[in-house]
């Protein structure tokens, strides 16, 4: 029998995903004991849907190597196209077949709105880029808040103006009332779902950045210019992560719509506000360190749940233990401290090796 | 006569959006990095002089100073605490601190002062100006905040080439390391740049309120959005360019308010921005980098 060689990427993900599975397990106990709260049953859903967008994320910010403030607006387009897929279908398609096809057609959807994003964006550098992906973000969002869709024996309506305007036929269905969003949805999505789909993205990313063409996409990160003479296609790298990234991002808009009754595109969920809340993700647990926005993602999460009994407190001490953390990882104080307190560990225990 | 109006609203707005915008482009001129605090900066003054007017019944004009003292040294030691350990770090981590900063003021104003809407007292003590028998009412506000705006723009161009701390402040944002051998202190000129800055965001937390009077805790955080916008579209780090670049943002977002849509009006303002972004990356006033191999 041949035996498989295991090298150290391998490794690094197997473990990646073995922590996402044990977790699994573990709640899944827990559930059975009765040790979760409702509130936490709530919340695992949107677990799911933070630690898949912000692996997304990552991918443009660790990967790619570009600031993204719009990766809210791309959840936004993923949510809305499948919400609106399986309102239509919710009775002409049988549960488990039609949500699988609302996550083909939110993903697809969100790559497509990633593409044509990606071809000017990726132009811009820094601070610009970062700038007009929020640009888009927003622009998204509001498109989606002044939009009326719906459907009847005519084909489809739609208008920017008001319901009425869609001169709708009596059996008609509305699937987006504008700001009221899209009311109906089939809770399809589930905690056990969303840990299959947390796994998928590992396999595609993980995958993604060990290929060629990952190789290739650090290699711009890391000097454009010299990734460029190498002959290697900057724009067209460029914009097949970031159109993963963006497709990834539409599934966990996906599943974030299918576990609520009622989507709207708030401020709050869709808004600039979410994209910077999963930059905080990517960016605390450590840029292009796809394990550690998995984390980051779960611990910032449940922060505000634990402190809830702080109430009025709580977000004043998330505020509080953000930037405490963000002092104590990247300060170059910090980072010096903290080599010279391993290095006196080390030093106690084996004191004639060297470094 | 309608257009006019809306126009002047617009460059009203745009004013306000301005002085912040003026705000960011200082802080990223010399520091290189976004300040996403500085929006709540803002709604920090605001509710002071909310507080010392309507509480303590001050003169106005009094409590604008207390106001801009309070910014001043909150700017100052948000610099100190948040941003100074991290000089040096990547610029990642150091928008993410100052996004924590934003949220610690934020539920700061939201425990003090709670998430009720304040209705701010206009501050403004002139009356409006009317013309054309009173076809055309120009709100003193307005006029007020587009005068203090033009005062301010040429005080800081003139700060930043006539004095020492100014040309201090451009030699640190060139180079910090030649500047720190040239015998600058870049950190007091860092912090200098902050106390500015965040003076600023005093008065233009005042004329926010006093133009649209309503105080919440997240006051400050859509015009700072909008005034970082501006800042990007007039070139960021241009004092020139976050001038026109706010004026221009109030201009088109009112108008297309008034003539196209309420609710897409902002998806027409980020589309302008994206268009001009592309057609000149680097905005409308801003530098070219040349890029070193």
């Amino acid at each position: 029998m041949k035996k498989i060689k295991i090298n150290k990427t391998m490794k690094n993900d197997m473990i990646t995903y073995g922590m996402v599975i044990l977790a699994y397990i573990v709640v899944q106990l827990l559930i059975s004991s009765g040790h979760v709260s409702s509130l936490i049953r709530g919340l695992l859903v949107p677990f799911c849907t933070y630690v898949i967008v912000a692996i997304a994320l990552n991918l443009t910010v660790g990967i790619l190597g570009e600031l993204s403030l719009g990766h809210a607006g791309f959840m936004c387009v993923g949510a809305f196209s499948s919400a609106v897929f399986s309102l239509a279908y919710k009775d002409a398609i049988p549960g488990g077949l039609r949500f699988f096809l609302a996550i083909l057609i939110g993903a697809a959807a969100a790559a497509l709105v990633g593409f044509l994003v990606g071809i000017p964006v990726l132009r811009l550098r820094g601070d610009y880029l970062a700038i007009v992906t929020l640009a888009f973000g927003e622009i998204i969002k509001n498109i989606i808040n002044a939009l009326y869709l719906g459907v009847d024996s005519n084909g489809i309506h739609f208008t920017m103006k008001d319901a009425l305007s869609l001169n709708m036929e009596e059996d008609g269905l509305m699937l987006i009332k504008g700001a009221q969003g899209v009311t109906g949805t089939p809770n399809d999505s589930n905690f056990t779902i969303g840990v299959v789909l947390i796994l998928i993205t590992l396999f595609i990313v993980l995958n993604f950045i060990h290929s060629r063409t990952g190789r290739a996409v650090m290699s711009i990160r890391d000097n454009r210019i010299a990734a460029e003479s190498v002959g290697i296609n900057v724009t067209k790298y460029k914009l097949i992560a970031f159109t993963i990234s963006a497709s990834i991002a539409g599934v966990a808009g996906v599943l974030y719509a299918h576990n609520l009754s009622t989507l709207n595109a708030l401020p709050k969920n869709f808004g600039y506000n979410m994209s910077i809340l999963i930059l905080v993700f990517v960016v605390l647990g450590g840029i292009g360190n796809i394990r550690g926005s998995i984390i980051a993602a779960v611990l910032l999460t449940l922060l505000p749940e634990v402190l809830r009994g702080l109430s009025d407190y709580r977000m004043l001490i998330y505020a509080i233990v953000l930037i405490a953390m963000m002092i104590f990882n990247w300060s170059p104080n910090a980072i010096f401290f903290r080599k010279r307190l391993k290095q006196r560990i080390t030093a106690g225990r084996k004191p004639e090796k060297e470094a | 006569m309608s257009f006019v109006a809306h126009l002047i609203n617009g460059i009203s707005l745009g004013s306000v959006y301005a002085l912040i915008a003026l705000g960011y482009t200082m802080v990223y001129g010399i520091a290189k990095m976004l300040n996403f605090a500085h929006g709540d900066v803002i709604m920090i003054g605001g509710y002071v002089v909310f507080v010392t007017v309507s509480g303590m019944g001050l003169n106005p004009l009094a409590a604008i100073i207390i106001s801009m003292a309070a910014c001043t040294l909150l700017g100052v030691t948000i610099e100190r605490v948040a941003y100074r350990p991290l000089r040096g770090a990547s610029p990642l981590a150091v928008l993410i601190t100052a996004i924590g900063v934003s949220y610690l003021l934020q539920n700061v104003a939201l425990l003090v002062f709670g998430s009720d809407t304040k209705a701010f007292t206009n501050v403004v003590p002139f009356p409006n100006l009317e013309l054309f028998d009173g076809q055309l009412i120009i709100k003193s506000v307005t006029i007020v905040t587009v005068i203090v705006n033009v005062i301010i723009m040429v005080g800081l161009t003139l700060f930043v080439k006539k004095t020492k701390i100014g040309r201090a402040m451009t030699a640190v944002s060139e180079d910090k390391g030649a500047a720190q051998l040239m015998g600058i202190n870049v950190n007091g000129t860092i912090a200098v740049t902050f106390a500015i800055g965040s003076s600023l965001a005093a008065i233009a937390g005042v004329l926010l309120c006093s133009a649209y009077p309503a105080l919440t805790p997240y006051t400050g955080s859509m015009p700072g959005i909008k005034a970082f916008v501006a800042a990007v579209f007039g070139g960021i780090g241009s004092i020139p360019g976050a001038f026109i670049g706010g004026i221009l943002l109030g201009v088109i977002e009112n108008l297309s308010k008034a003539y196209i849509s309420s609710q897409l009006s902002d998806a027409i303002v980020f589309s302008i921005l994206i268009i001009v972004l592309l057609v000149k990356p680097t905005g409308l006033l801003g530098k070219k980098i040349q890029e070193k191999v």
